[in-house]
């Protein structure tokens, strides 16, 4: 049988309910937290500021560095605290998918730092990452050409969805799960980053970045929506 | 102008990173935005503002970028052969020479004049692409003995100096505390007491929770006539 039904009632195309939140971390330069669901990721922007080791500088440009981590708690299954195997690749990937954006060629030798904790679970926490990064580095004031929105596409037996929880991502008959995670330019037609876990045929994969284009459309209006409303809210 | 920007500090727009903020040929991109083909596309988070063809972004937040001749209050970090390293907040770390210190100093006898953690008000005499040079050879600069010290963002200072000085005479003349703004956002505050010295932090704060508000200079009277002391 295909998969047409949802678990949790969603219809295929749509996320979960999508909470965004500016300056929640008022030591911080900048800091957001961003929502899908039940996984919550806090991000924080510190720097620009001088690069240590000093062998790690570029005298061209500043460095992002970006630091993920799932807090124990956040999963059913206490999480190991401290970094990683795969703590240490996702922080990679959210540099490569946040770094197209940036520009940081007016602060050369510095850093800036985002550290990005997920204080609560339920599958596309890196996307929930991505996506509260993205806002805390606006709020930092960091130069940016662009907002960068991130998605996951899941491939259920044959069908594609939005935005997959961890039940979606353990589903076993058919052809089984297959997650995409990817990462849009808000205002115009690049991808800064696309991971694929699991089997898709080509045509898919076109089919799942074009519903992904789609669903980030939505999220984006709740980043700007949240910008908005934190000056909104120092006017009063 | 001027009162042209107070008109407009109202309603004045959200802008959005890679948001659109005009589309045709007749508009310049100014300061945070960019020409992309016909528009004109913010790249930082801030309010628009328009002055004749240019479009430009006002910055709410990041770091303080120095400019030659800004007044500066920074601490002491470290201290070299020739000089002191100044942390004054901003991403670079700036310098003061020896021979820009207002006297002759021996140079193994540094320590005893300015020493690490040590405030200091000194002006921008030099900016370099990495870094710049201070100078306290200026009437009124020097070491910090006294008073109190408050931080605010950067981006906030010209709202507490306001229209050539007027925000923070207004709050020096009825706080009677002498205030010194350094562009870096570090402000140097000095009363006969540590009450008023409260109240005069306290007004500072009040302009920069209110720093979006237009017609300030009134609130902020306000502010002070109910908070006065004595």
């Amino acid at each position: 049988m295909a998969y047409t039904k949802r678990p949790d009632g969603r219809k295929l195309d749509e996320a979960r309910n999508m909470t965004a939140e500016i300056g929640v971390i008022p030591n911080a330069d900048g800091s957001a937290k961003f929502s899908f669901g039940d996984t919550i990721a806090i991000a924080a922007v510190y720097g620009p500021k001088t690069m240590h080791p000093q062998h790690k500088q570029n005298p061209q440009r500043g460095v992002l560095r970006c630091t993920y981590d799932m807090l124990s708690f956040s999963v059913t299954e206490r999480k190991r605290p401290g970094p990683s195997r795969r703590s240490q690749e996702i922080s990679k990937i959210i540099e490569w998918s946040l770094s197209p954006v940036l520009d940081l060629e007016e602060f050369p030798n510095t850093v800036v730092d985002v550290h990005i904790m997920i204080t609560q679970a339920n599958a596309s926490t890196r996307c929930a990452a991505i996506n509260a990064a993205a806002l805390a580095l606006a709020q930092a004031g960091i130069p940016m050409k662009d907002l960068v929105t991130s998605v996951s596409i899941g491939k259920l037996d044959k069908t594609l969805v939005v935005d997959v929880t961890k039940e979606e991502e353990d589903y076993k008959e058919g052809e089984g799960a297959t997650d995409i995670a990817m990462t849009l330019m808000s205002n115009n037609d690049e991808i800064t980053s696309l991971q694929l876990d699991g089997k898709i045929p080509p045509q898919a994969l076109k089919e799942a970045i074009r519903l992904g284009r789609a669903a980030t459309k939505k999220i984006h209006e709740v980043q700007v929506g949240a910008l908005k409303a934190y000056i909104e809210e120092n006017k009063k | 102008m001027d009162e042209e920007k107070e008109k407009n500090e109202g309603k004045r727009q959200v802008a959005i990173p890679g948001e659109i903020i005009k589309t045709g040929k007749e508009y310049l991109p100014g300061d945070g935005a960019r020409r992309d083909g016909e528009n004109i596309v913010a790249c930082r988070f801030g309010l628009q503002d328009e002055y004749g063809r240019f479009l430009r972004v006002i910055p709410l937040s990041g770091p303080y970028i120095p400019r030659k001749g800004n007044l500066v209050i920074g601490k002491v970090a470290d201290i070299s052969f020739n000089g002191w390293i100044i942390d004054v907040g901003s991403p670079y770390t700036s310098f003061l020479m020896l021979n820009e210190y207002p006297k002759y100093i021996e140079s193994d006898d540094l320590e005893s004049y300015l020493a690490i953690g040590d405030l200091v008000l000194c002006k921008i005499h030099r900016t370099k692409r990495k870094g710049m040079d201070l100078t306290m050879k200026e009437r009124g600069l020097g070491k910090i003995e006294d008073g109190m010290i408050t931080t605010i963002n950067s981006n906030k200072v010209p709202r507490v100096i306001g229209k050539e000085g007027s925000m923070v005479k207004l709050i020096k003349d009825s706080t009677q505390c002498d205030i010194t703004v350094g562009q870096n956002g570090v402000i140097w505050i000095k009363g006969s007491s540590v009450e008023h010295e409260l109240y005069a932090r306290g007004a500072i704060n009040f302009v920069v929770e209110r720093s979006y508000l237009s017609g300030l200079t009134e609130e902020v009277k306000k502010y002070l006539e109910q908070n006065k002391i004595e």
